[in-house]
C-alpha cells in the first residue's frame, strides 16, 4: 500500500548486516563482504545484507564531485610506521597509532584495486617527466611510479573516482541488496542488552515510507560535519563548503544516541584554502612549489617561525602540524598584513623556466586539472574574477570549522583496533564509565564500544588522514569483522528497545507538526507552533560562530562564552523537536539538523572539558591559552544519555606504539 | 555557483518518474516539476534550494540533454563567466569562458576500462576462512605493507 504524507507506509525488514552509507567506506565493506559471506555459506552461515544511502551511490559522499589525489598512499619506499607518525604530529600527539598503523599496512590494496578498475593514476616516466593516468604505463601494483604531490599523496584524473569505486561495490553486492535515498535517522538498542545494537529507522526522501531495518551487526559510515558553524558565505555561497554540504554529521550523533563512546570530538579542521571557491593547495604548495605571503610578499611561514617553538614538539618536525601552520598565518591576518596571498604567478613562472613549451602547456592543463576535478567552483571564482593563476595571485582564507575523522581532522567514535601491534590492554586513566572497554582492542577490528555496532571512514576516531583511500580500506576492514561478528553470534535475535509504532511516529513528527500547525498563520515559513529546518540551522550556526570558537572571534572561546551556547544549545535542542517538513527534502533536512545540532553539543563539551587549547590555529581557549603536555596529552571521550539527553567526557590515556623522535632528527 | 536547468533544453527526462539530475544529486535538490506549479514550467526540472549546491556538477554531467549549466553564486562571483564540461565515457572535455572572454579548453582522462566493465571478483581468490581474524584482506593486491617490526616499540 502507497503511503501518504501524514500517513507513511511502514516496512519492516530484517538483515544480518546492514551498512548505512554509500561512501568511500561502504563502497569498501561491500567489496570486501561479499567474498566473506561466499565464504561463510560454505561453513553453513547464511548472512543476508543490505546497504542505505540518502543519495545515489554513483556520486555519493565526500568523492562524489571527484579528486585531483589520493592522499594516503604509502608505498613501498615508506614504512606503515612512518605514516603513523606523520598522522600524530599533524594532529598535535594525540592519535591512535594502533588505528593508523593498521591502515597504513593495507591501504595500498585498495589504491591498487582502484587503479584496476579503471581510476587513470599519473606516472613519472624514467627521465622524471610526468604522464597522466590514460598513458597505458605500468601499474602501481606492478612497480609503476606515481607522482607525489607531496610525501603520501599521489596525483589522479579523478573526476570519475567515485563513480568507479561504486561500480565495483554495486556490483559485488547486487543491486537487489542496496537501497538508494534512504536516510537512517535513529539506531535502536537491543531490548535485552542496551549496550547492543538491534537496528535503525529511516524513511525514504522519495516516497511516503518509513523503514525499520532489525540487524545483527551495522555499519555506519555517514561522513563527518558540515555547516554546524555559519559560514563565510552566507547567500548562494552557503552550499560552498569545503567538505560536502550533506555531511551532517549523522554518523557522531545516531552513534551518540546509540550508547557509543566518541573520541577527540574537540578536534576540528580549519582548512586554508582559495578563498570563496575553498579550492585545494596541496598541489599549488607540493607540486607547483608555489608560497603563502602576506599583502607585502612575506612568507609567513619564516616571518613567523619562532612562534613554533612555542609548541614542542609538534612545531619541531620537518612538516609543522596544520593547526600550526595556520596559527603562523592568523597573526598576518589579526596583526593587519593581510589579505594571504598563494603566490601562484611566481611559482609558475619558476617552473616556466626548466619547462619545454609543451610541457608548459601541460603545467597549465595540470593546474586546472586540480580543480576542475574536485572543486570546480574555484574555477567559477577564477573565471567570473579574470584571474588567471600565471598573471594573477589568488587569496588564501582559513574556512569555517569542520569535524570530520578521515581527512586531516580526527574526531569520531572509538573503535577495537588491532591486536598485533602492542596496543594498551588497560585504561590508566581513573573516571571511565565501568561499562566500558579497557583497553584498545575487544575483539572486532572497527567495532564501537556498543556491541554490533561498527565504523569506518570519517567515523573512526583519533586516527586522522586516511582520505579517500583509507576510508576505503577501513571499510573492508569492518566487513571483515562483521562477518566474524555475525558468525559468532550466530544465535543471538535482535529485538528493538522502542516499538515501530514509537520509531515511525518519532521519525515522522517535523510532518506532523506541520500538518496540525500549517494553517494557523498565512505565511507558511513564520509560525509560532514551529521552526523550519533552514531557521534552526542559522541558529546553531550563530551559536556555534560566535561562542563556540567560529570566524567571528577569530576561533576563540573560553568558559563563559562556551558556559551561554550550552544554555542556548539545550534551548535549541527543545526547539528541534518543533521541526516542520513541508515535504520529503524538508524532513530530510530537518533530520540532518537534529544530527548536526549533537554533533555541535559532543565539539562543545568536549572543547569545555579539555583545559588548553590543543589545536592552536584551530580554536584557541583565550582562558587556556597554551598545550599543556603534562595534564592533557590524553584523549578526551565522551558518552551520550539518551534519557538525560547529556554528554559525559572523561580521559583516556594516550600512549605512543611508534617512535615519535624520529619526527624531530 | 548553483546549478540551473535550461527551459528550452530540459525534456523532463521524457516523462518518467525521476530525472538523471534527480537520480544523482547528492543533497536531494533537483525536483521534477510535473504540473508546472512551481516554476511555471510542467515537466522540467529546477535546482529546488540553490544555497545547498555544492557545485559538485554531478547535475550537469550526468544531464542526457545537456540541459543543465551553472551561475556562480551571485553573492560572491562577478556574472559572466562559465565552466561547462561535456562527459564522455573516457574522458571529459572543459569549456571555460572568463567574464573578460577568455576562453580556455581542457580534456582530461577520466577513466581507463569502459564504462560498466568492472568485474569485481574476476580472477580472484576466495575468501580463506581460517584467515578471517588475520590482517590483510581476501586478496592481495602486491599492496599489503608488513612495516619492520622493529618500529612497533610496545610489541
Amino acid at each position: 500500500m502507497a503511503g501518504e504524507f501524514g500517513n507513511p507506509e511502514v516496512v519492516e525488514e530484517s538483515v544480518d548486516i546492514l551498512l548505512i552509507g554509500g561512501g568511500m567506506a561502504c563502497c569498501g565493506a561491500a567489496y570486501e563482504l561479499m567474498r566473506w559471506l561466499e565464504a561463510a555459506k560454505k561453513d553453513g552461515h547464511d548472512l543476508s545484507v543490505k546497504l542505505v544511502d540518502k543519495a545515489a551511490m554513483d556520486r555519493s559522499g565526500a568523492v562524489a564531485q571527484g579528486l585531483s589525489a589520493i592522499n594516503t598512499y604509502i608505498g613501498t619506499e615508506q614504512d606503515p610506521a612512518d605514516y603513523a607518525r606523520m598522522v600524530s604530529n599533524d594532529l598535535m600527539g594525540i592519535t591512535r597509532d594502533d588505528l593508523a598503523y593498521d591502515l597504513g599496512r593495507h591501504v595500498d590494496e585498495s589504491v591498487h584495486l582502484f587503479e584496476e578498475w579503471g581510476l587513470p593514476i599519473w606516472k613519472t616516466d624514467e627521465n622524471g617527466e610526468r604522464h597522466d593516468g590514460s598513458k597505458g604505463m605500468t601499474s602501481l601494483a606492478d612497480g609503476g611510479k606515481p607522482v607525489r604531490s607531496g610525501k603520501w599523496q599521489i596525483m589522479i584524473n579523478g573526476e570519475s573516482y567515485k563513480w568507479i569505486v561504486a561500480e565495483a561495490a554495486k556490483k559485488a553486492l547486487g543491486m537487489e541488496n542496496i537501497e538508494e535515498r534512504i536516510f537512517i535517522v535513529k539506531l535502536i538498542n537491543d531490548k535485552n542488552d542496551p549496550n547492543r545494537i538491534a537496528g535503525a529507522v529511516g524513511f525514504s526522501v522519495r516516497e511516503n515510507k518509513v523503514i525499520v531495518i532489525k540487524a545483527k551487526a551495522i555499519l555506519l559510515a555517514a561522513g563527518g560535519c558540515v555547516n554546524i558553524f555559519r559560514p563565510r558565505s552566507v547567500g548562494e555561497g552557503t552550499g560552498r563548503a569545503w567538505y560536502p554540504v550533506w555531511n551532517a554529521g549523522s554518523t557522531y550523533s545516531m552513534a551518540a544516541e546509540a550508547g557509543a563512546e566518541l573520541t577527540l570530538m574537540e578536534n576540528r579542521f580549519v582548512p586554508t584554502r582559495f578563498k570563496d571557491g575553498y579550492g585545494p593547495v596541496g598541489a599549488w604548495f607540493l607540486l607547483f612549489k608555489a608560497k603563502a605571503t602576506n599583502a607585502f610578499g612575506e612568507v609567513y611561514m619564516d616571518r613567523n617561525k619562532e612562534m613554533l617553538n612555542d609548541y614542542p614538539p609538534y612545531g619541531a618536525a620537518a612538516v609543522p602540524a596544520s593547526c600550526l601552520r595556520n596559527h603562523l598565518m592568523l597573526k598576518e591576518m589579526k596583526e593587519g598584513r593581510g589579505p594571504i596571498y598563494m603566490d601562484t604567478v611566481t611559482a609558475l613562472a619558476n617552473l616556466r623556466k626548466t619547462l619545454s613549451p609543451r610541457e608548459v602547456k601541460h603545467l597549465e592543463a595540470e593546474a586546472w586539472e586540480d580543480f576542475l576535478d574536485m572543486c570546480v567552483g574555484q574555477c567559477g571564482i577564477w573565471v567570473g574574477e579574470n584571474i588567471e593563476p600565471e598573471k594573477k595571485n589568488s587569496e588564501l582564507m582559513p574556512t569555517e570549522p569542520y569535524l570530520l575523522g578521515s581527512h586531516s581532522g580526527c574526531c569520531g567514535i572509538w573503535v577495537s583496533g588491532p591486536t598485533d601491534v602492542g596496543a594498551p590492554t588497560e585504561e590508566t586513566e581513573a573516571g571511565v564509565p565501568e561499562h566500558l572497554p579497557s583497553g584498545w582492542n575487544w575483539g572486532y577490528r572497527g567495532m564501537t564500544t556498543v556491541n554490533g555496532l561498527f565504523t569506518a571512514g570519517d567515523g573512526v576516531g583519533a586516527s586522522g588522514h586516511k582520505f579517500s583511500s583509507g576510508s576505503h580500506t577501513e571499510g573492508r576492514m569492518a566487513a571483515k569483522s562483521m562477518v566474524k561478528y555475525c558468525i559468532d553470534n550466530k544465535d543471538l535475535t535482535p529485538e528493538l528497545d522502542t516499538s515501530v509504532e514509537d520509531l515511525v511516529a518519532a521519525v515522522y513528527q517535523p510532518v506532523k507538526t506541520f500538518l496540525e500547525y500549517k494553517d494557523y498563520t498565512t505565511a507558511i515559513d513564520v509560525n509560532p507552533n514551529y521552526i523550519t529546518p533552514k531557521m534552526l540551522q542559522f541558529r546553531l550556526q550563530k551559536i556555534m560562530d560566535e561562542y563556540v570558537a567560529g570566524i567571528a572571534t577569530y576561533y576563540q572561546t573560553n568558559a563563559e562564552m562556551m558556559k551561554i551556547a550550552g544554555e542556548k544549545i539545550d534551548m535549541l535542542k527543545e526547539d528541534a523537536k518543533k521541526m516542520r517538513a513541508k515535504d520529503l527534502h524538508e524532513l530530510l533536512r530537518a533530520w540532518e539538523n537534529y544530527h548536526r545540532i549533537l554533533t555541535a553539543e559532543a565539539h562543545l563539551k568536549h572543547i569545555e572539558f579539555r583545559q588548553e587549547s590543543r589545536y592552536p590555529g584551530f580554536y584557541y581557549r583565550t582562558d587556556k591559552n597554551f598545550v599543556d603536555e603534562e595534564n592533557w596529552h590524553c584523549f578526551v571521550n565522551s558518552i551520550y544519555d539518551k534519557e538525560t539527553q547529556k554528554f559525559t567526557c572523561f580521559k583516556r590515556a594516550h600512549k605512543d606504539l611508534v617512535d615519535k623522535s624520529k619526527l624531530f632528527k | 555557483m548553483p546549478t540551473f536547468v535550461r527551459t528550452e533544453k530540459c525534456d523532463g527526462c521524457k516523462g518518467q518518474d525521476k530525472t538523471a539530475c534527480m537520480y544523482i544529486c547528492p543533497h536531494d535538490l533537483m525536483k521534477l516539476d510535473k504540473d508546472g506549479s512551481e516554476t511555471g514550467h510542467a515537466m522540467k526540472a529546477f535546482n529546488q534550494e540553490p544555497e545547498q549546491c555544492w557545485e559538485c556538477y554531478s547535475c550537469v554531467k550526468i544531464c542526457p540533454q545537456q540541459a543543465i549549466e551553472c551561475r556562480h553564486y551571485a553573492d560572491i562571483v562577478p556574472l559572466g563567466g562559465s565552466v561547462q564540461p561535456l562527459r564522455g565515457t573516457d574522458s571529459i572535455m572543459w569549456t571555460i569562458k572568463f567574464r573578460n572572454g577568455v576562453m580556455k579548453r581542457f580534456k582530461f582522462p577520466i577513466r581507463t576500462t569502459p564504462e560498466g566493465s568492472i568485474d569485481p571478483y574476476a580472477g580472484k581468490p576466495e575468501a580463506d576462512m581460517s584467515k578471517i581474524e588475520d590482517t590483510g584482506f581476501f586478496v592481495t593486491c602486491n599492496g599489503y605493507r608488513a612495516g619492520n617490526p622493529s618500529e612497533l616499540i610496545c610489541k
